[in-house]
C-alpha cells in the first residue's frame, strides 16, 4: 500500500469517526471536523501536478485478489489528476458551505457527512483506478452513497422517490457496464485499461467490439444523465444543495465523462463511438437547453441545465475522437474539440457548483425556491447576486467568464467537425453546429431566467417564508471562490492549460499522438463563432424578452408523453404485470403444481429421447412369459382400473390393496422371498392406515362423489404412463455393461458369513443405505406423533 | 357409540391371542435371527414383531396392552437407531471404515458350532427402530379421538 493508496481510502477509513465526532462533541458542527481531510488531500494532489505536466504518469499497485489477477492499482495521469483536484478541492467548498448549510441540532449530521466521505472515497477510486473491476466496485459505491444523500430526508416522500429511481437507472447502467468491461476482459484478457491501450486494434476487430461498446457507453450515460437517461437527476435535486452541488453538478455526473475520455483510446478508432456519443451528447443538449427553460424551480432549472452541459462536454468528446481519423493530426493539429470538453468540464464544475450554492443560499434565506414567488432581491442579497451573474453569465457563454472561452471552442470544434469527411460526416455533419446553436440560444435563455427572475423586478415580500436577507459570510465564502476562479480563469486561463489542459488532453488521445501546447485566448479575430455568439446573445435576448408570449409552446407536448410519466408507467405497469403473472401460475392449488411438473416431465424426457434417438424397442434380452405372470399382471390390470374409476373411497382402497398382494405375488413368482414378506405385511399396514384415515375424514365433504373427468388430467398421466414404459423398454432394450451381482453371488458368504444375499447387502454391503432408511422411518414416526399430539394440545389451550 | 351400550365378549378372541401372540412372537424371532442365511431379518421381524402387539391392541385395549408392555416406543425407536449407528463406530476399534462388519464360528454351550457375526448386532438396531416406529404411529393415531 503506497500512500495515494491510503489517500484514496482516506475518506472512508475517517468516515467509520465521523458518527463519533457526531456523537461526542456536539457543540462544534460535525463539518468543521471533516473538512480538513478534502483540504489535506487537496494539496497532496496538487504535488502531483509537476509529474503529469510533464507527460510522467504515476503507477502504485496492491494485489487485491490474485487468483482472479485483480489488483488495486492506481493511476495518476493528466486525466485522473483533473478530476482528483475537482473532487476535493470542490469537495472541500462543499463542506465548507454545509456547515452554514445544515443546522446542527436539527440534522442528523453525523450520517450526512459519513455518506459524504463514502462518496468521496468512492469518486476518488473511480478517477484513480487503472483495474475496471476496481473502478466498477468504486463506480457502484459513488451509485450507492449518491442513493444514501438523495434519500437524507428519508421523512419526505419525494426523496425517497428520487433515491429509488436514480438508483434504479444508474444501477442498471452500472450492471451493464460491467458486463462490458468482462467482454473487454474477455477480448483483451487484461484488466488493466493501460494495458488495453497497447491492444486497440485486436479490440477493434473482435465480433463483440459493438456489444462492449454500448454496454459501456450504456453505464456512462445511465451516470451522466445523458438522453434518454437524464430523469433521474431532476429527482435528485431533493438532496440537501450541498451534495446537489457536489454530486449532481461537479463530480458524480461527470463519472460517465470520465469513463468515455478514459476508453477513449481504445474505442475512438471507431467511428460508430464517435456517432453514438456525440449525437446522444448533442441531442441530450438541446433536450436538456429547451427543458431547462420551462422550470420555476431553481434548482430544477440548474438540473436540466446540468443535463445539458453533460451532453454539451460528451459531444466534444465525441467530436474529438472523430477528429482521430483525419490525416492531418498526425501534422500535429491537437484535435480542439477534445481540449475544449476538458475545459468546459472544468469550467462547469467551477460555476454550476457556485450557482447551486447561490440556489442554496437563496432557498435558504428566503425560504422559497419557486422563481414565481422571487424577485427583487438584487438589492437585499448583493454578494449573492453577484455571483450568480458571474455563474450565470459564464454559463450562458459570455465574456469575460471562463464559460466564454470554452462555448468558443466548442463552437470551433462542431464546426470544425463539418470539414471533415469520413463515414457520412460531410452530410449530416452540418446538423451539429446547427444544434449546438440553438442549444445555446435556450441555454442563454435560461441563464437570464436564472439570475433575473430572481434578482430582478419587483420584491415581494408577502410571498416569503422568511424576511429575506444576506446570507452569512461563512456561507459566501465558497461560492465566491468558485465565481473568482470564473473570472481568473477568462483572464489568465494559461494557468490552467499548461498545468492541467495539456496532460489530461495527452492522456485521452492515444499514446501515438504528441499534444501540442494549448493556447486559450479570449480574442481570435473575427470568425465564424464570434459571429455565431453574437447570434446566440441576440436570438437570446429576444426569446427572454417575449419569453410571455412563446410560453404556451411548452403545452403543446401533453404531459403524459413525458419520459417520467414513461419511467413511472413502466415501473408501474411493471409491478403489475409481474404480479398478474404471479398469480396467473402460482394458483394456490397443488394440482396445478402437479401438472407443471408432469408436463415438463413428459417435455423434457421426451424431447431428450428424441434428439438423442434414444427410443429402442429390442426383444433379445426378453425372457419367455409365464402363465402365472399374465394371469397376476391382468389382476394389477384390473385392480388399478377398479381404483381409478370407483366411485367409492372404500372400493378404491381395496383395489389398491389388491394390487399390493399382486405385487407381493409377484415378488414370490420373481423369487424374491425377503421382498414379498415385507411387501405384505407394509401393505396390510398401510390398507390399515387408509382406512384410518378415511374413516376420520370430516362429515362435510363426506359425501362421496364421482371422480371428475378431466381431460387434461388423462392425458397428462396417459403421457406419464406412456413416457416411463417407454424409456423403461428402451433402456431395457440397450444394456450397456454388466451387472454387479456376479461379485455379491461370490462372496456373500465368503466376506460377510451370510447366506441371505439379500440381507446381507442390506446390513453389510449397504448397510450406510439401511441405517438412514431406518433414520428416515423413525423421523416419519416422531412427525406423526408430533403432528397429533401437538394439534391435541393446541385444542387443549383454546 | 354402540359397543358402550352393550357389552361385548370378546373371550374367544382374548383367549386366541393370548395362545397365538407367542407363537407370532417366536416366529418372528425366528424370522429375525434366520436373516442371514434364509428370508428374514431386522426388518421383517420388527414388523411380525409389531403385529404381534397390534393382536393385542385389537383383543385389548389401549390401556391394558400399555400396562402389559410399558415400553416407551419412541425411546425403543432411538434406542435401536444407536444400536446401529454403534454398531457402525464399533469398527472404528479395529482401524475399519464406518460400518465394516465381521464374522466367525464359535463353539457355544447349549447352541454348539455357532456362527456369530457382528452384523446381527446392526440387525438388532433395524429390528428395533421397526418395532418403534410402528408402534409409535398406531399407537398415536388409535389414541387420538
Amino acid at each position: 500500500m503506497s500512500l495515494l493508496h491510503w489517500a484514496i481510502l482516506s475518506p472512508f477509513i475517517f468516515a467509520l469517526f465521523v458518527p463519533l465526532f457526531f456523537k461526542y462533541l456536539k457543540n462544534i458542527h460535525t463539518g468543521w471536523f471533516v473538512l480538513p481531510l478534502p483540504i489535506l488531500l487537496f494539496f497532496y494532489f496538487i504535488s502531483f501536478i509537476q509529474e503529469t505536466m510533464h507527460g510522467e504518469t504515476i503507477k502504485e499497485s496492491v494485489a487485491w485478489i490474485r487468483s482472479l489477477n485483480i489488483s488495486f492499482t492506481a493511476h495518476v495521469d493528466g486525466l485522473s489528476l483533473l478530476f482528483a483536484l475537482l473532487i476535493t478541492g470542490i469537495g472541500t467548498l462543499v463542506i465548507l458551505y454545509s456547515i452554514f448549510y445544515l443546522n446542527k441540532q436539527k440534522e442528523q449530521l453525523g450520517s450526512f457527512y459519513l455518506f459524504l466521505m463514502l462518496f468521496m472515497g468512492a469518486m476518488l477510486g473511480v478517477v484513480l483506478s487503472d483495474n475496471i473491476i476496481v473502478l466498477y466496485t468504486f463506480w457502484e459505491l459513488t451509485s450507492l452513497s449518491s442513493f444514501l444523500l438523495i434519500g437524507y430526508w428519508n421523512n419526505r416522500e419525494k426523496s425517497r422517490y428520487g433515491a429509488q429511481k436514480s438508483l434504479l437507472i444508474t444501477v442498471f447502467g452500472g450492471l451493464s457496464m460491467l458486463g462490458g468491461f468482462i467482454l473487454l476482459y474477455l477480448i483483451t484478457g487484461t484488466f488493466s485499461i493501460q494495458e488495453m491501450m497497447n491492444q486497440t486494434n485486436q479490440i477493434l476487430n473482435h465480433e463483440l467490439f459493438i456489444p462492449t461498446m454500448i454496454l459501456i457507453l450504456l453505464g456512462a450515460f445511465t451516470k451522466s444523465a445523458q438522453f434518454p437517461f437524464y430523469i433521474w437527476l431532476p429527482d435528485a435535486m431533493e438532496a440537501p444543495t450541498p451534495i446537489s452541488a457536489y454530486l449532481h453538478s461537479a463530480t458524480m455526473v461527470k463519472a460517465g465523462l470520465y469513463l468515455v475520455a478514459r476508453l477513449s483510446p481504445i474505442f475512438a478508432f471507431s467511428s460508430t463511438w464517435f456517432w453514438i456519443v456525440s449525437s446522444v451528447g448533442i441531442f441530450t443538449l438541446l433536450w436538456g437547453s429547451i427543458n431547462a427553460v420551462k422550470q420555476t424551480d431553481l434548482k430544477a432549472i440548474l438540473a436540466f441545465s446540468t443535463v445539458s452541459q453533460l451532453g454539451m462536454i460528451m459531444s466534444l468528446l465525441g467530436v474529438g475522437a472523430a477528429s482521430l481519423h483525419l490525416e492531418s493530426l498526425s501534422d500535429g493539429i491537437y484535435p480542439v474539440a477534445t481540449t475544449a470538453a476538458i475545459f468546459h468540464l472544468f469550467n462547469h464544475a467551477t460555476f454550476k457548483g457556485s450557482l447551486f450554492m447561490v440556489a442554496g443560499i437563496v432557498d435558504h434565506e428566503t425560504g422559497t425556491r419557486d422563481i414565481r414567488r422571487l424577485g427583487g432581491l438584487m438589492t437585499v442579497m448583493p454578494i449573492t447576486f453577484t455571483i450568480a451573474v458571474i455563474g450565470s453569465f459564464s454559463m450562458a457563454g459570455l465574456p469575460p467568464f471562463n464559460g466564454f472561452l470554452s462555448k468558443e471552442m466548442f463552437f470551433t470544434g462542431m464546426v470544425e467537425l463539418t470539414h471533415m469527411d469520413f463515414s457520412n460526416v460531410q452530410t449530416w455533419g452540418i446538423l451539429f453546429p446547427i444544434i449546438a446553436w440553438i442549444g445555446s440560444i435556450f441555454t442563454f435563455v435560461y441563464c437570464m431566467i436564472f439570475v433575473f427572475k430572481t434578482f430582478t423586478g419587483p420584491y415581494k415580500p408577502d410571498q416569503l417564508k422568511k424576511q429575506a436577507h444576506e446570507a452569512p459570510i461563512g456561507m459566501l465564502i465558497s461560492p465566491i471562490i468558485l465565481a473568482s476562479f470564473v473570472v481568473i480563469v477568462f483572464f489568465y486561463p494559461d494557468l490552467i492549460s499548461h498545468t492541467i489542459l495539456e496532460p489530461t488532453v495527452a492522456a485521452i488521445l492515444p499514446a501515438q499522438y504528441i499534444v501540442e501546447e494549448i493556447h486559450i485566448k479570449p480574442w481570435h479575430g473575427f470568425n465564424i463563432e464570434l459571429f455565431m455568439t453574437i447570434g446566440v446573445v441576440i436570438s437570446g435576448v429576444l426569446l427572454y424578452k417575449l419569453w410571455p408570449k412563446w410560453q404556451a409552446i411548452y403545452n403543446i407536448m401533453p404531459n403524459k408523453l413525458t419520459l417520467n410519466k414513461g419511467y413511472d408507467h413502466a415501473l408501474a405497469s411493471l409491478e403489475k404485470n409481474s404480479s398478474n403473472l404471479t398469480k396467473l401460475y402460482m394458483t394456490g392449488f397443488i394440482r396445478d403444481y402437479l401438472i407443471y411438473i408432469f408436463s415438463f416431465f413428459i417435455l423434457i424426457l421426451g424431447a431428450t429421447m428424441v434428439i438423442k434417438d434414444g427410443f429402442v424397442f429390442n426383444t433379445e434380452n426378453i425372457t419367455s412369459i409365464r402363465l402365472y405372470e399374465v394371469i397376476l399382471a391382468l389382476v394389477m390390470v384390473a385392480g388399478t382400473i377398479t381404483t381409478v374409476l370407483s366411485r367409492s373411497r372404500l372400493t378404491a382402497i381395496i383395489a389398491l390393496s389388491s394390487v399390493g398382494y399382486s405385487l407381493s405375488l409377484f415378488f414370490v413368482l420373481f423369487r424374491a422371498p425377503d421382498l414379498a414378506l415385507t411387501q405384505l405385511i407394509i401393505e396390510t399396514v398401510s390398507v390399515a392406515l387408509f382406512l384410518l384415515a378415511f374413516y376420520h375424514l370430516p362429515e362435510l365433504t363426506k359425501h362421496e362423489r364421482k371422480l371428475h373427468f378431466r381431460f387434461v388430467h388423462i392425458l397428462i398421466s396417459f403421457g406419464v404412463g406412456i413416457m416411463v414404459t417407454l424409456i423403461a423398454i428402451s433402456a431395457n432394450s440397450q444394456r450397456v455393461g454388466q451387472s454387479i451381482s456376479k461379485y455379491y453371488e461370490d462372496f456373500s458368504y465368503k466376506l460377510a458369513g451370510g447366506k441371505n444375499m439379500v440381507n446381507v447387502i442390506l446390513v453389510d454391503f449397504r448397510g450406510f443405505d439401511t441405517l438412514f432408511e431406518i433414520t428416515v422411518l423413525g423421523i416419519a414416526s416422531l412427525a406423526i406423533y408430533s403432528m397429533i399430539k401437538l394439534k391435541v394440545a393446541k385444542e387443549g389451550e383454546s | 357409540m354402540a359397543n358402550q351400550k352393550i357389552k361385548t365378549n370378546d373371550v374367544i378372541l382374548q383367549t386366541v391371542t393370548q395362545i397365538i401372540l407367542f407363537i407370532i412372537i417366536i416366529f418372528s424371532i425366528y424370522l429375525f435371527f434366520a436373516g442371514h442365511n434364509a428370508p428374514g431379518g431386522g426388518f421383517i421381524g420388527g414388523l411380525m414383531t409389531a403385529s404381534a402387539i397390534v393382536l393385542l391392541l385389537i383383543a385389548f385395549d389401549i390401556k391394558t396392552v400399555k400396562k402389559i408392555i410399558p415400553i416407551n416406543y419412541i425411546l425403543l425407536t432411538s434406542i435401536g437407531l444407536m444400536i446401529a449407528v454403534l454398531s457402525g463406530v464399533g469398527s472404528f476399534f479395529y482401524n475399519e471404515s464406518f460400518l465394516s462388519h465381521t464374522f466367525d464360528h464359535f463353539h457355544l454351550p447349549l447352541l454348539g458350532e455357532t456362527e456369530l457375526a457382528t452384523a446381527t448386532i446392526f440387525d438388532l438396531g433395524v429390528y428395533l427402530v421397526v418395532i418403534g416406529v410402528t408402534m409409535t404411529i398406531i399407537q398415536t393415531i388409535g389414541e387420538t379421538e
